[in-house]
């Protein structure tokens, strides 16, 4: 489904990606995880077509997106569903209007459907009954919340999440962590997560990829990961790494 | 060395900004003639920039034209030319003053807004939100400024010439004496419609600047002016800056060369 081949990309002459290779096979959700700078949310930037590589290519169903201009960007973009790290509201509409804000532009559903549609996805995401509040009226879980409401409700086939859990306390990012895998197994999405959030979001993954130097380090199944003898692996997942809190149950948190 | 270095350097990143600044100008252009118009982000900003600087428009006119009412008299009177106030303040304002100063006083109201506006979504990522739903942001955000503007400055302007010939009218006439008939009879006899296109083709030209410089401005804020809320109003004040100087640097060459 996604394949990223040699993959460059520098800023002002600091090389951030050195080559990184990886592929995400279909209805698979993949960590990307790795110390802070390593490049994670650069990466996935490049996957969404919203940065260009200097050297490599990320292609999409077979589709370079670096040579995808136009009509077939947008064709292609209304497939995937992005969850930026603040969530990216556009805050001066409602909760209602911005989940709405896609269809609205990209369809041309009727206003009952449309509507109909943003109140099941609220509910599905616990906002049901929020949907007139402001970006500013918002905890900062509500707002992780309905950005994913916002990403969802066109069903996308692809769905990347920038650290979905930063900045929430543990509690709120064990929610978060929970409405992703809901979701994942109603829609069946291809997912990329870049996270910190170890061990818990090794629950909900198929893959870890992690980012180090620049390149891929090591991937491979969670289990595999977190028994892996590389140091830097081990550094980062700790030794003490309880893989098995619960995190696919149901939910226990009111927003 | 370091010096010539690092003036060249300066020299090339100016080079560049204006490039990119030509290149935002021409793509907004080919996205202007082209479908889909978001008309309903049309209508608001028209609202925006039009209908929410009436008053201060109203109000700076007004205060201008009286200003020109007592200095227009007090300079032609010492010639025994006071019956020609009338035309002295209509075309002060049509050709000059009503599209420079309306032209500011929207930068400072509308302008602003619209690069701050623009610069938040950057930093926030909402533009990038966009573009994920597979919208164009240029054509949303961008292209319905560029309408708006070109639709409200000569409007604006003419509400600001308006204004500004009964201010001169209540000075002049009401307060030193001046006939009514010959303030409006000699105005009517001396401006002629080109004077009046001269002020609707600078107004024109005017609202584009606007809307040119403080849309790349907000659009460009991590790139130009750094991130966060100091980068927003870096990026803000460049553009009002920015914008002011260039109405009255576009507004001579108009007036030197093309009148």
């Amino acid at each position: 489904m996604i394949r990223i081949e040699d993959l460059h990309k520098s800023f002002d002459g600091n090389a951030v990606l050195r080559g990184v290779s990886l592929n995400i096979r279909k209805g698979q959700v993949l960590a990307l995880i790795g110390g802070s700078g390593s490049g994670k949310s650069v990466l996935l930037k490049h996957l969404a077509g919203l940065l260009k590589p200097d050297q490599g290519r990320v292609l999409v169903e077979g589709k370079d997106m670096n040579e995808l201009r136009g009509k077939d960007l947008a064709r292609l973009r209304i497939r995937l569903g992005f969850l930026f790290q603040g969530g990216a509201l556009f805050d001066s509409m409602t909760v209602f209007e911005n989940v709405a804000f896609p269809l609205r532009e990209k369809t041309k559903l009727s206003n009952e459907v449309i509507q109909e549609r943003v109140f099941k996805e609220l509910e599905h995401v616990g906002l049901a009954g929020s949907e007139h509040k402001y970006t500013s009226q918002l905890s900062g879980g509500m707002i992780k919340r309905a950005a994913l409401a916002r990403a969802l409700v066109t069903d996308p086939e692809i769905m990347f999440f920038d650290e979905p859990t930063t900045g929430l306390d543990p509690v709120m990012g064990l929610s978060i962590l929970r409405l992703i895998d809901d979701c994942h197994k109603r829609l069946s999405f291809t997912g990329v997560i870049v996270t910190h959030e170890i061990p818990r979001v090794l629950q909900i993954v198929d893959r870890v990829a992690m980012l180090h130097k620049g390149v891929v380090w090591a991937e491979g199944r969670p289990e595999e990961m977190a028994s892996s003898n590389d140091s830097v692996v081990q550094a980062f997942f700790g030794k003490d790494m309880d893989m098995h809190e619960e995190v696919s149950g149901g939910r226990d948190e009111k927003v | 060395m370091f010096i010539v270095r690092k003036l060249g350097t300066k020299s090339l990143d100016y080079l560049g900004a204006m490039g990119l600044m030509g290149v935002f100008l021409v793509r907004t252009a080919f996205y202007l003639v082209t479908p889909p118009l978001k008309l309903t982000r049309v209508l608001k900003q028209i609202r925006f920039i039009g209908l929410q600087s009436m008053l201060v428009v109203v109000l700076t006119g007004g205060f201008a034209g009286m200003v020109l009412g007592f200095q227009g008299f007090y300079s032609l009177s010492r010639f025994g030319s006071d019956a020609f106030l009338g035309p002295a303040v209509g075309l002060a304002l049509i050709k000059e003053l009503g599209p420079v100063i309306a032209a500011l006083m929207v930068t400072g109201r509308a302008g602003s807004a619209i690069t701050a506006e623009i610069g938040i979504m950057r930093i926030s990522d909402q533009i990038d939100a966009l573009e994920l739903m597979g919208l164009n942001p240029h054509r949303y955000l961008v292209v319905p400024n560029f309408l708006a503007a070109m639709i409200c400055l000569p409007l604006l302007t003419a509400i600001f010439d308006v204004v500004g010939i009964f201010g001169g009218y209540l000075i002049g006439v009401k307060l030193l004496g001046v006939g009514a008939g010959v303030y409006m009879g000699e105005m009517a006899n001396y401006v002629e419609m080109s004077d009046i296109m001269e002020g609707v083709w600078k107004s024109l030209t005017f609202g584009i600047v606007i809307v040119w410089v403080c849309c790349f401005k907000g659009y460009y804020t991590g790139v130009f002016s750094g991130y966060g809320a100091e980068g927003v109003s870096r990026a803000t004040t460049q553009a009002v800056v920015l914008s002011s100087v260039l109405i009255l640097v576009w507004d001579y060459f108009m007036t030197s060369i093309l009148f």
